[in-house]
């Protein structure tokens, strides 16, 4: 592919690039406790949590495993767990 | 009916950067640059001009205004000079990477220090890196026309580059010159509205410059320089565009000036060159085989075209204004990389002169044909730069 | 507080950026641009965020963004809305989102201009308090105390010795109509004081402390706890001013003491470790009781 006149580049094209991999620790929500608050969606650094009608869910295409969301939470739903590679 | 007036150079080029409607002009004082500004600015105070104004804190801030303004698609233009210049060296650079059409008057004046506010080009030639295309006028007609030029070579799609209109300071921004001008409907018709392919546009959203890693930077620099050397052709188009719209001869990138047949080749950029003009003239009377070769294009480096004038020269002798400290003069830097390997080419011998308004007069001139003449015939290799009309009795 | 889905719209700084973990200046810039809307042009100078924003090819830019040099995203920013007016495409507002370092130090000149010459444009600086992409240099933001590479404490030093340069007051002595502090551990106060700046014209500036996991050296999940410690010991108050009058603090309803957010950063490391420190501890502690008196910050 042509290199583009003076770098300009599409918006939205770093999704294209998967930063899952950054991951050591993995946040796993647990839907019985989850009280769909949306706390964890706002407080992602990476916009890595997705609602997906009236559940949260994490996007580990692109969470690096911060752990905010899990440190944040409220109602302890979301524990982070070691990525086993 | 032509409009003829007597101008002042400063005032000429305003009324040239008005005929091309600028959305937005951004403004610093500076010596000898400042009566461009403040014309363009009377203008707009007036109504006769409609462009946005940035009054700005600096010279760096001044390029990026116009560089944050030609991004989102406008027509922008300043100018500067000397430490000006080189206030916005750093702002320049990444314009050109980012392909930003704007203009800019860079009106030559000496470098810092010790301070001094006449004419060199020490300033334009230390920016001649820095990917902006840049064109040395030699009175205020050609500052007139070469501004008309400079916004179409600037935003033609194959370049896409800023371009610097490069006058000297007093000599030709503060001197009274008759100028003729052309119609607004003319200027119109040669340069049509500004439409950038991309633009800042939230319809639809851009990412302006990139971080590019080594696999794509040298690319990226390449096709700089690429737009710059393929863009000659697009140069000389204008320019022929330019000549039959004005009637004035602007054809090719540089002025050969009387070198046909000459013996002796003088190389110079800018207002000097009228000096030269005239010594050649009276040279010529005495059967000296002399010539001129003026640069108006000097990046890109027009070295075909030069190469063409010298052919057939003994000697060719450039005339610096500027100079690379521990080197010799840029101007004769370039014309020897590019004679240098080619059969029977002359001898190249540069001259460092008129650094800080030191005055390059005809006797100079001649001296210079003279110690040209014999260095060349004297069968020694070329010597290391000569600085002209340089007193070293008091050089410690 | 537990609240129902938010059902919100999609994101405007999408996945896919190269920040670190945890960063709380990414996660700041998603909320701004939710709250600004899409109908704007982003500035950014170099910094953190343009490095991890702007691989070639790789932009999680949903609005147009341009960056050009480090020190001159006012005067690029001046420079659009001046676009903007001669295209009369007003509507599209200017906002520039840079680093302390480009705002408080590199392009302290350039904003001066920008806010003396009344341009509309929202700038927003995103204060870590040192120069976190090259490493943590000290800058005019970094706070009275903290060890930075070219100010580290050592036998001889405690780290900064000069207080953090005063910006909001400086900004609003230029005379513009919104200055606001604010902070990634209070989402929605920073999203409303965008969208407030937003409602009005003219140069407006808002400062937000932005935690930074990398560089102050605690656990990446600790962002938002690190910005409200700071926020609730005094040593980052949070404020609006409206034409240069204090409108508005956010009151703090426990005070914390300043040990507790110093002790979990290492760049404060020597503040606690060391006896001889404590003075310097208490000077910390004075600041940050000058901010509560100053700012009425005590409910």
């Amino acid at each position: 592919m042509k290199i583009s006149s003076g770098a300009v580049v599409e918006g939205g094209t770093s999704l294209n690039y998967k930063t899952g991999n950054w991951r050591d620790q993995r946040p796993e929500i647990d839907p019985e406790s989850c009280k769909q608050c949306g706390i964890c969606q706002e407080v992602c650094p990476d916009d890595a949590v997705r609602q997906v009608r009236d559940r949260y869910e994490i996007d580990y295409n692109f969470c690096k495993g911060c752990g905010i969301c899990a440190y944040e939470c409220t109602a302890e739903a979301i524990r982070m767990k070691n990525e086993e590679k | 009916m032509a409009d003829i007036r007597v101008v002042e150079g400063s005032e000429a080029v305003a009324l040239a950067v008005k005929a091309c409607r600028p959305h937005v002009i951004a403004a610093y004082p500076i010596s000898p640059q400042t009566h461009i500004v403040e014309t363009l600015a009377r203008m707009v105070a007036d109504g006769d001009l409609n462009a946005e104004y940035v009054r700005v804190e600096s010279e760096f801030s001044a390029a990026s205004v116009v560089s944050g303004a030609s991004t989102a698609g406008s027509r922008s233009y300043t100018a500067s000079a000397s430490q000006g210049l080189l206030l916005m060296t750093e702002v320049l650079y990444a314009s050109a990477g980012m392909r930003l059409p704007f203009v800019i008057t860079g009106v030559n004046r000496s470098i810092s220090a010790p301070i001094n506010i006449q004419v060199d080009h020490q300033d334009t030639i230390s920016l001649r890196d820095s990917g902006v295309i840049q064109l040395y006028v030699e009175s205020a007609q050609e500052a007139y026309d070469m501004h008309l030029a400079a916004f179409k070579i600037a935003e033609d799609p194959s370049i896409m580059l800023p371009v610097m209109v490069c006058m000297d300071g007093w000599v030709l921004t503060h001197s009274y010159e008759r100028v003729e001008f052309l119609d607004q409907e003319a200027v119109d018709r040669f340069l049509p509205p500004f439409k950038p392919e991309n633009y800042l546009d939230t319809a639809n959203p851009k990412t302006w410059g990139s971080y590019a890693e080594e696999d794509v930077l040298m690319e990226f620099k390449y096709s700089i320089h690429k737009a710059m050397t393929e863009g000659k052709s697009c140069i000389r188009k204008i320019m022929a565009e330019l000549t039959a719209l004005t009637g004035r001869d602007y054809g090719g990138l540089v002025e050969a000036y009387r070198t046909g047949d000459a013996e002796v080749v003088l190389v110079a950029m800018g207002s000097m060159a009228g000096t030269i003009k005239d010594a050649v003239d009276d040279m010529r009377r005495e059967g000296k085989k002399v010539g001129l070769i003026r640069i108006r294009c000097y990046r890109p480096f027009p070295y075909e075209d030069l190469v063409a004038a010298v052919r057939g020269a003994k000697v060719v002798a450039v005339l610096d204004a500027n100079v690379s400290m521990g080197s010799e003069g840029a101007v004769g830097l370039d014309v020897k990389s590019k004679l240098i390997g080619r059969p029977g080419v002359p001898m190249v011998i540069d001259f460092i002169a008129g650094l800080g308004g030191r005055e390059v007069n005809s006797t100079a001139v001649r001296e210079i044909v003279d110690r040209a003449e014999r260095l060349s015939s004297s069968g020694l290799p070329p010597p290391e730069a000569e600085w002209l009309d340089l007193n070293p009795a008091i050089v410690p | 507080m537990p609240k129902k889905p938010t059902g919100k719209t999609e994101s405007l700084f999408v996945s896919g950026h190269r920040a670190c973990h945890g960063c709380g200046l990414a996660l700041a810039v998603r909320h701004i641009l939710e709250a600004t809307g899409s109908n704007v042009i982003v500035v950014s100078p170099t910094g953190c965020l343009e490095t991890f924003s702007s691989p070639y090819g790789f932009s999680p830019w949903r609005v147009p963004w341009i960056h050009h040099v480090f020190e001159n995203a006012p005067a690029i920013a001046s420079g659009v809305a001046a676009a903007l007016r001669a295209q009369h495409r007003e509507s599209t507002r200017v906002v520039a989102i840079g680093g302390d370092g480009a705002t408080f130090d590199i392009g302290f000149g350039s904003l001066s201009g920008m806010l003396e010459r009344g341009d509309d444009v929202l700038y927003i600086c995103a204060d870590n308090g040192a120069y976190m992409n090259t490493g943590g240099q000290r800058s005019g933001a970094t706070p009275f105390c903290a060890a930075t590479t070219t100010h580290p404490a050592g036998k001889t030093s405690l780290g900064k010795t000069e207080r953090k340069k005063d910006l909001p007051e400086i900004v609003a002595a230029h005379g513009v109509p919104y200055v606001a502090t604010a902070s990634v551990a209070y989402l929605g106060d920073l999203k409303q004081k965008v969208k407030k700046a937003m409602t009005l014209h003219g140069p407006r500036y808002i400062q937000i402390d932005t935690p930074c996991p990398s560089v102050w050296n605690f656990p990446s999940h600790l962002t938002l706890e690190m910005g409200r410690l700071g926020v609730n010991s005094g040593l980052v108050p949070l404020f609006e001013m409206l034409d240069g009058k204090i409108s508005k603090v956010k009151k703090l309803r426990v005070k914390v003491p300043v040990i507790e957010y110093l002790k979990q950063q290492k760049r404060f490391q020597h503040l606690v470790v060391k006896e001889a420190s404590r003075g310097s501890l208490m000077a910390v502690q004075e600041q940050a009781d000058r901010n509560i008196e100053k700012y009425k910050l005590m409910a």
